[in-house]
């Protein structure tokens, strides 16, 4: 444990108009502290630079899953556990279930929350490109309103977020009329080993394929740019197309060059491109059988 | 340096005991249980929740103690590996561990432990995907595992047959 | 009597403890007024200390410090030579290098205080690689780099390239690796001029700690006490490192007048204690087209990092398993350890022979491929048998049956029948599967007359209760040795294994056996155990007091007289070194070993050509050990050695930057998880050893041997790639995939 732990400090507001008054008195004095899983590796590295903590851990108002027509929202504090195991969410959003299984171990699973993920905006979460293909939205709530965000306007740079020192994440809503119920859903994350793993490179796509030709689809990738990335260029070519091997080959090289993965301790931009290709080529071959 | 933060009290309940205690709010867990309550059975083993060596059951659910801040331990119902045992009645893991050799340096069983009681608690029939996916976050260097997925089928199968028999009674 | 309890599965004797969280490793343990201490270490690879500043905003009279000068005796942690420095004084030689010591009350206010050290230096080309280090780019260590250098000759190698049909080379390369115990290093200390020192701690050689702790300390050897708590894995990790930490800690202890705990955390443990030594082996073979061997050139280096400690023997042992379980006329190997600015590597499982084996194995699959012959083929028709010599010309005088061992283990994972049919497979679909063997031996104990410098003892005692307390400095560090001596000594004196009782390693307490290591503790320390047992037998035979015949009540009696009339019932046996076994230091040839335990092993894998991620499917394991005293133990260590060697094939990358390990983090340096781990399925054979305790010979170190030149073999099998060297990340193999392919 390398950090001066007599210099934090953290507070748990009893529910989320004390935490959102909290916020708003002292704008970025105070940071939302979740169920701490990135947070408290970096207390225990000694790299946590900022120093007062509020714990939103148990404001139950960030807290459920509600159906409704239309959509699903999600709390913000809801675990990887509660996502995992959610019946309508393994049955129409698959990708979500299935990235929320392969975050972490279990211990992780029971800790992490989606909004804190979400907030620490890490480019190689696993729950992202899940969000992305589904076209989530966020709400986002301050001591003066609310305001809604599509989830791919939130994450706008290397760990960079478009949240103000006031404002929470309270839930993500994700729209049930999209993905349509004949979609396919294709998800795939490339770590170090099989459990507990952190992404290399992560693919999740939905598409369906109508006539023969594709038609809805949506990619978006982790670990290959600064931010969870949309393969917006890639859907443009293949929205339409049908599943021909040229056409393969070319939404192969768009990805190629839009993608934009580095080197680092884990892995190579060679390996991230060459594995990224290869992906959307897996998913081409699911939608074609 | 800044101003010292002040220490908060907290109470929970571990291993079905009140407990009170004072800590700094994002003090580790894993430090109160091993410094401030004597229950050294968590393990450090690499402080950022990889390893699993700190395992313990925070409301039932299987966690990194090494990640919990002391705040958020307010109100909790906490099980340790010092909480298995039934006084001095081994829980059928522990004793299957012993005698499958699901423990060799010992430095990662209490974990494993509690992922392996928490696991036959979710899943009383596991599968070996289950098993494997269970055990998934604690990290054994010793065993290769193996040894530890057998104890763990042992454990179930006593358990599976004494459940029976308390039936049949 | 009792029924006999080796070869029974008795379960783990401090088994209880370890599951219910009451076994007392170092952090677990706390003394009244104890500090805690911490490590300043250098951040340059190589330089020369100009000054030492403490910053400001620290209350640093509160705080107990050290440095070089304040070292009572020699500056040095003493292993085989003295070149270490306990804290570096004038020049530093690599990243992390300890220079300050602090201690403090108060845990976090010890860190920011590491934080405020800064250590100032003027920096000096420094040396990371084998090949620059042979260069001599720059002198680092000595008039040339070279720890250690040994020649071996058998034959006349340069006469046999005339007539071979083929000449085959290779090259091959195996990275460091982390030994990864769960429980990082940690050191209690107690020491003051009076008193002496005294160390408790997570180890595996008490008398390692002692000598040096005695050299720097200047102190005779009865005021210094090593205590070994319960140790959470080693693996070699804590052979030599240990004494480093001890001797840290008990500097801010002399100095302070308290007691001083030192823990490391998983970063520090990673970035500054041993690895496994990088290796460069180079082999050249000349073989017929009948695939007889008859010659075998093989260079083979190591890199030791930046001091001595244990590489001349690592060298040794890697030296002399470089050439394997073959019987060739002709053989050549010239191996050297170098120096370069990385900490020091040391000892893990295997100790040399992985990297020389790994080579080996592999080179021996592209020698038959070259020859067009199966890999199998080449194997066998050059096992060694018995009667005829290995490379450094013993002569194996004990049975061996590689064929047999052969004959199991491509049975047992139907390896002939998956290399047909995988390679057909294989042409369709993106996952390619192969299946590769390793056939290899492992000597056990320490190498030539090693055991006799040794000369390890073992006492025991009776109580009048009639149980016998076994004192000896072998460790309990999960593979077994508390319960394996339980079976042996009860089994000596027809004894439950209850009424053993196996001391605690304190050096106030127990003799020294030798350390902990080279797979010797079973066959050359039980064995002890066992003497030590008869000897007390003996005793009350002779007196008669017991006749052949007895039970429990008879052995308690008879040793109750015997110490009411005595005083104690004692025994101490000393290691003997057999008169047959001769080893010619200067010419590196002779009997290298007593005794060698024989195995082959499979491995199957699929490869996902799409990620290059490769996955073990199957693992079969056939060993030849002698006698399986404990087959859940036995069994265990196999299986654990498995996984240990499947890391060291596919995962465990250690990534370097000018020395210094720079994914030094659990996320971030990869161990198989339990998803990882394939079915690994072990099986043995037992050809009793005269001179180990009921046959027994050494299995610790076996199984890292022979599982990664198994996986890649398997790996060439199944894609076409030339591997030589691991592990074989991902990155690496998808780019030799692509050149396949090509």
């Amino acid at each position: 444990m390398r950090s001066h732990l007599p210099s934090y400090e953290m507070q748990a507001p009893r529910d989320l108009p004390a935490a959102l008054e909290r916020l708003a008195r002292e704008p970025g004095v105070w940071k939302p502290f979740a169920g701490g899983t990135d947070l408290m590796v970096l207390l225990e590295a000694g790299k946590l630079s900022h120093r007062r903590f509020l714990s939103i851990w148990k404001l139950p108002e960030l807290q459920g899953i509600e159906v409704a027509a239309n959509h699903v929202s999600i709390g913000a504090l809801t675990t990887y556990t509660a996502v995992r195991g959610h019946e309508i969410l393994a049955r129409e959003f698959p990708l979500l279930a299935r990235a929320a299984a392969e975050t972490g171990g279990i211990a992780t699973q029971n800790r992490g929350t989606l909004g804190g993920n979400i907030a620490n905006a890490s480019p190689a979460a696993d729950s992202p490109p899940a969000l992305i293909v589904y076209g989530a939205d966020l709400e986002l709530v301050s001591a003066s309103g609310s305001r809604w965000l599509p989830y791919t306007e939130f994450h706008t740079g290397y760990k960079q977020v478009n949240l103000r020192p006031d404002e929470l994440i309270r839930r993500v809503r994700l729209p049930r009329a999209k993905p349509h119920p004949h979609a396919r859903h294709y998800y795939r994350k490339v770590g170090t080993r099989r459990a507990q793993a952190i992404s290399k490179v992560c693919l999740a796509a939905t598409a369906r394929v109508e006539n023969g030709r594709i038609a809805d689809v949506y990619i978006a990738l982790g670990s290959v740019a600064p931010t969870v990335l949309r393969a917006a260029e890639t859907e443009n070519l293949l929205r339409g197309q049908s599943l021909t091997p040229s056409i393969l080959r070319e939404a192969r090289s768009t990805l190629a060059r839009e993608i934009a993965p580095i080197d680092d301790m884990r892995s190579t931009a060679t390996y991230r491109r060459c594995v990224a290709v290869n992906l959307l080529a897996e998913f081409f071959e699911m939608l074609s059988s | 340096m800044p101003e010292p933060a002040h220490k908060v009290r907290v109470e929970c309940i571990v291993n079905g005991q009140s407990v009170s205690f004072e800590a700094f709010p994002l003090a580790r867990l894993l430090d109160v249980l091993r410094e401030q309550l004597g229950l050294t059975g968590a393990k450090e083993g690499c402080g950022e929740g990889e390893c699993g060596a700190c395992s313990i059951e925070l409301d039932g659910a299987l966690v990194n103690s090494c990640l919990v801040p002391a705040l958020q331990a307010a109100g909790a119902n906490i099980r340790t590996i010092e909480g298995v045992a039934n006084h001095d009645r081994l829980h059928a893991v522990q004793q299957a561990f012993i005698t499958h050799g699901g423990a060799q340096c010992g430095i990662c069983t209490p974990g494993m432990i509690l992922a392996a009681v928490n696991l036959l608690e979710r899943h009383p029939r596991p599968t070996e995907s289950d098993v494997r996916e269970g055990l998934a976050g604690n990290l054994c260097r010793c065993t290769g595992y193996i040894k530890i997925f057998e104890s763990v089928v042992e454990a179930c199968h006593d358990m599976t047959s004494s459940r029976k028999s308390e039936h049949r009674a | 009597m009792q029924t006999h309890i080796i070869g029974k599965s008795l379960p783990r004797k401090e088994g209880r403890e370890k599951v219910t969280g009451s076994a007392r490793y170092v952090d677990d343990i706390n003394f009244p007024g104890m500090l805690h201490g911490a490590t300043v270490r250098s951040s340059a690879p190589r330089g020369r200390i100009r000054a030492i500043h403490f910053g400001d905003g620290i209350p640093w009279n509160e705080f107990t410090i050290v440095t070089a000068k304040g070292i009572p005796g020699k500056n040095c942690i003493a292993l085989l030579i003295e070149d270490q420095p306990c804290l570096a004084a004038e020049f530093v030689n690599h990243p992390e290098e300890p220079v300050v010591l602090l201690a403090h009350a108060d845990k976090y206010l010890l860190e920011e205080a590491r934080r405020a050290v800064r250590i100032e230096l003027d920096p000096l080309p420094a040396v990371f690689t084998i090949e620059d280090s042979l260069a001599r780019k720059e002198i680092i260590w000595g008039a040339d780099n070279i720890f250690k250098s040994f020649r071996v000759e058998k034959g006349n190698v340069d006469s046999a390239w005339a007539s071979a049909d083929f000449i085959v080379e290779g090259d091959y390369e195996t990275g460091a690796q982390e030994q990864l115990y769960i429980e990082p290093q940690g050191m209690i200390a107690r020491a003051n001029p009076s008193d002496g020192v005294s160390v408790w701690g997570s180890l595996q050689c008490p008398y390692y700690v002692h000598k040096a702790l005695s050299i720097l300390f200047a102190l005779p050897k009865e005021k210094i006490r090593v205590v070994q708590t319960e140790t959470g894995g080693g693996f070699g990790g804590k052979e030599e490192y240990p004494s480093m930490i001890a001797a840290h800690a008990a500097l801010l202890a002399w100095k302070s007048g308290k007691p001083v705990k030192i823990i490391y955390d998983r970063a520090e443990d990673m970035a500054a204690t041993t690895k496994r030594h990088p290796s460069h082996t180079r082999h050249r073979t000349a073989v017929t087209r009948d695939g007889k061997l008859l010659a075998m050139e093989i260079d083979f280096s190591l890199d030791g990092g930046a001091y001595e400690t244990l590489s001349p023997v690592v060298l040794s042992r890697g030296t002399i398993h470089a050439a394997g379980p073959y019987n060739c006329p002709n053989v050549r190997i010239l191996s050297r350890a170098v120096a370069t600015n990385a900490p020091p590597h040391g000892a893990f499982r295997g100790f040399g022979a992985p990297q020389s084996v790994f080579a080996l194995e592999r080179h021996l699959d592209r020698v038959a491929q070259a020859i067009g012959i199966e890999p199998a083929e080449l194997r066998r028709r050059n096992f060694i048998h018995q009667g005829e010599t290995i490379a450094v010309s013993q002569v194996i005088h004990e049975p061996v049956n590689m064929d047999r061992l052969l004959d199991r283990a491509l049975e047992l994972s139907d390896y002939h029948a998956k290399r047909r049919r995988l390679a057909a497979e294989n042409s369709t679909g993106h996952i390619r599967r192969g299946i590769g063997f390793a056939s290899f031996l492992h000597g056990a104990g320490f190498t030539g007359s090693g055991e006799e410098y040794l000369a390890s003892e073992v006492a025991a005692e009776a109580t009048r209760e009639g149980r016998l307390r076994v004192m000896a400095a072998s460790t309990e560090m999960g593979q077994g040795t508390n319960t394996i001596f339980s079976q042996i000594a009860a089994d000596a004196l027809g004894l439950s294994a209850d009424q053993i009782e196996i001391v605690q390693p304190d050096t106030a307490a127990v003799p020294n056996s030798g350390p902990t290591v080279a797979s010797r503790t079973s066959m050359i320390v039980g064995k002890l155990v066992e003497n030590a047992a008869h000897e007390i037998q003996q005793k009350l035979f002779q007196e008669g007091l017991l006749t052949r015949e007895y039970s429990a009540q008879d052995f308690a009696a008879a040793c109750r007289r015997y110490i009411d009339a005595h005083g104690a019932l004692e025994s101490l046996a000393r290691y003997q070194h057999p008169g047959d076994l001769h080893w010619d230091d200067e010419h590196y040839r002779g009997d290298a070993y007593g005794a060698y335990a024989w195995a082959v092993y499979v491995a199957e894998v699929s490869v996902d050509t799409r990620t290059a991620e490769v996955r073990v499917e199957d693992f079969v394991a056939v060993q030849e050990v002698g006698k399986v005293i404990n087959p859940v133990l036995a069994a265990g260590q196999i299986e654990g050695g498995v996984a240990q060697g499947i890391g060291f094939a596919l995962y465990e990358n250690v990534v370097w930057q000018e020395g210094r390990m720079v994914n030094g983090q659990m996320t971030n340096y990869i161990m198989p998880t339990s998803m990882d781990v394939p079915p690994i399925r072990v099986f043995f054979e037992e050809i009793p050893y005269a001179r180990g305790p009921a046959g027994a010979k050494g299995i610790g170190e076996l199984p890292l041997d022979g599982t990664a030149p198994a996986i890649a073999n398997a790996i060439a099998h199944a894609t076409g790639v030339d591997i030589t060297r691991i592990p074989v990340t991902p990155e690496v193999l998808l780019e030799m995939l692509e050149s396949v392919h090509a």
